[in-house]
């Protein structure tokens, strides 16, 4: 009992020491703090891939109740503006080579009659795919409002098809906020927990203040302990940050548990954590542990998590390493508790890989803190 | 065992895959002793030390360090010693006290046992009015001795001191030398590595390794004497140099 007594006052001792290590190296706490409030700020405005107001030309060889119907639709929505009508489709070309027009709906000759004989009446939908991603999102507005038309003209359905279907599902306005934040949580998480805990602790090895550490009677994992619970402090209370930032500047919603999203946020820091330990442990300067958290975390985790680019469209050799990106699997399932509100039911697969994850990683780590004292 | 010998080593060897890094050393050193701990870089010292300070399992041998076994009470022998790296050991964006206050914690020390030595060692430092003080801030000499003031903190049987005056000046190391024998006459085993030849001349007994082995040991007018050279530093190299310039293919291969 007293053993125990004094050896928690050690490692409060080394937690005092780790918050000065923080509070006093002002640059460092600057940027951990602003990191997350300036990325939510940085992907929300300038990383979106919301399309708003469109620049539409609009070819309607012969005017009738029904292109006139689909034409007021386009514009009275505030995704599209009408930049010009013509008769032929010809003239379209000279509006996209000036980039006067990102999109053109051409509708076929006797448009209304042919709907009218029951007939598939034919509309084309050319986009400027020179940003595709751009390029495919207008695409499916287009799509949609066309869709809306459709379905009202003719609720009965199916006799008419004049496109192909898309469907958007749990984020329809497509607002890409939505999407990026469960990624930029997974993305500042890694930051905090990876690379500022591998720093910290070759500094400690830089210096020589490790070596006195390992020779005291403290064992291995009150040193872990004790470099890595301010770090998972910090990591947490971000996360509640650009959870509580999103929901009022982007108006992202919170559908699930927030405890859940929490606890599983926690996983993926320990995860993180251990990753910034393991990798501290295999070098011995600042700067390579450095470098090898960003190649080693941070990459992966923009990059091979579905935070910016879709997993799906990845060749399938990366897709095959984002299976053990840890950031991949969080993000879905904080996108999953976030944007479709579904609980552990649903989500158990990946957060058994994540606690799989920690508990390997977390092994390996102190396995080989403690080897690296040999 | 004679009971004044804080360190016993018999044989102890350390192999890193084919290397020898120490090759069966044998010595042994008593309380209160100052033990020159000489080598060439390279040579085995800090094998050595990792060996006797718990951090690093033999391969083979024994030793017993404040009569702890390496092998199955390292985690006793840790609380008998004291430890001072080459490389300085105290954090320099703690003040002084705050350091005090953290090495005593870790060392199991009562709050009230730390407030008291902290004065005492500050007053007899004359560093009272620095306690504050970010330890970044007081000069290179001040910080040397007040990291081996905390490695006597918890009054360890044993203090390792690995080239504790490295890029000191002379007056500070001087001074350095005299809270050594302090310390030494209150009874505390210190064993030093130093690559100071006149500071070699300080010990009660130095030893000498040369390539994983002990080459010479024995108090330093033993050795002069048994080697017939004027000064250690002669000796140090007579014994380092053919070693240190033989080609790699001509050293001892295990």
């Amino acid at each position: 009992m007293m053993a125990f007594r004094t050896r928690s006052s050690a490692l409060l001792g080394l937690l005092r020491k780790e918050a000065y290590h923080i509070l006093r190296d002002r640059r460092t706490l600057i940027v951990i703090t602003l990191i997350p409030i300036v990325q939510v700020v940085i992907f929300g405005y300038a990383i979106r891939t919301d399309v708003e107001h469109v620049r539409l030309a609009i070819v309607d060889p012969s005017p009738d109740s029904a292109t006139l119907a689909l034409r007021s639709r386009f514009g009275a929505t505030d995704n599209f503006r009408i930049v010009g009508v013509v008769p032929r489709s010809a003239d379209v070309d000279r509006l996209f080579q000036r980039g006067e027009a990102q999109e053109a709906i051409v509708f076929e000759p006797g448009f209304a009659a042919r709907l009218g004989q029951g007939l598939p009446a034919r509309v084309q939908i050319i986009t400027d795919a020179t940003e595709p991603n751009t390029g495919s999102a207008i695409q499916a507005y287009a799509l949609q409002v066309i869709q809306e038309y459709e379905r009202e003209i003719n609720p009965a359905a199916g006799t008419i098809r004049i496109v192909p279907q898309v469907r958007t599902r749990f984020n329809p306005t497509r607002d890409s906020s939505n999407l990026f934040v469960p990624g930029l949580m997974a993305f500042v998480l890694t930051i905090i927990s990876s690379l500022m805990t591998a720093i910290s602790l070759t500094r400690e090895k830089e210096m020589g203040t490790l070596e006195t550490l390992l020779v005291s009677p403290l064992r291995p994992w009150h040193i872990i302990v004790g470099k890595v619970a301010p770090y998972l402090l910090i990591g947490f209370v971000s996360v509640i940050g650009v959870i509580v930032e999103a929901r009022l500047v982007f108006n992202v919603p919170l559908r699930g548990s927030l405890a859940l999203l929490l606890a599983e946020g926690l996983l993926f820091i320990l995860v993180s954590l251990s990753l910034g330990i393991l990798i501290s442990a295999r070098t011995s300067s600042q700067r390579v542990a450095m470098f090898g958290a960003m190649v080693g975390t941070m990459l992966p985790t923009m990059l091979l998590s579905g935070f910016i680019f879709p997993l799906e469209s990845l060749p399938w050799p990366l897709q095959m390493v984002s299976f053990v990106v840890p950031a991949r699997w969080f993000v879905t399932v904080a996108r999953s508790i976030m944007l479709k509100g579904v609980g552990l039911t649903y989500l158990w697969r990946e957060t058994l890989v994540l606690v799989v994850m920690a508990l390997v990683l977390l092994t390996l780590s102190t396995r080989s803190f403690k080897e690296r004292l040999e | 065992m004679n009971s004044d010998r804080t360190i016993v080593a018999k044989e102890l060897t350390r192999k890193f895959g084919d290397f020898v890094a120490c090759d069966r050393i044998t010595f042994d050193v008593g309380k209160g002793e100052v033990f020159g701990f000489l080598g060439a870089n390279g040579a085995g010292k800090t094998t050595a030390i990792r060996m006797l300070t718990g951090l690093l399992a033999p391969s083979s041998g024994q030793a017993t360090v404040a009569g702890f076994d390496v092998y199955s009470q390292s985690e006793s022998i840790k609380r008998q010693i004291g430890y001072m790296s080459q490389r300085f050991s105290l954090y320099e964006d703690l003040t002084v006290s705050e350091n005090i206050r953290l090495y005593g914690g870790i060392y199991d020390l009562t709050d009230r046992q730390i407030r008291d030595r902290t004065d005492a060692m500050l007053s007899r430092l004359g560093f009272r009015h620095a306690a504050h003080d970010l330890v970044r801030s007081i000069p290179l000499g001040w910080r040397q001795k007040l990291a081996f003031s905390v490695a006597l903190l918890h009054d360890p049987k044993i203090v390792f001191l690995d080239e504790p005056t490295s890029g000191v000046d002379p007056i500070t190391r001087r001074q350095f030398w005299e809270m050594i024998y302090d310390a030494a006459s209150a009874g505390t085993t210190v064993f030093v590595t130093t690559h100071y030849m006149d500071e070699a001349e300080y010990c009660d007994r130095i030893s000498i390794m040369v390539s994983g082995k002990i080459g010479a040991i024995g108090t330093p007018s033993e050795l002069k004497r048994q080697f017939g050279t004027d000064s250690v530093d002669d000796l140090f190299v007579r014994l380092a140099r053919p070693a240190a310039n033989a080609p790699p293919e001509s050293r001892p291969r295990p």
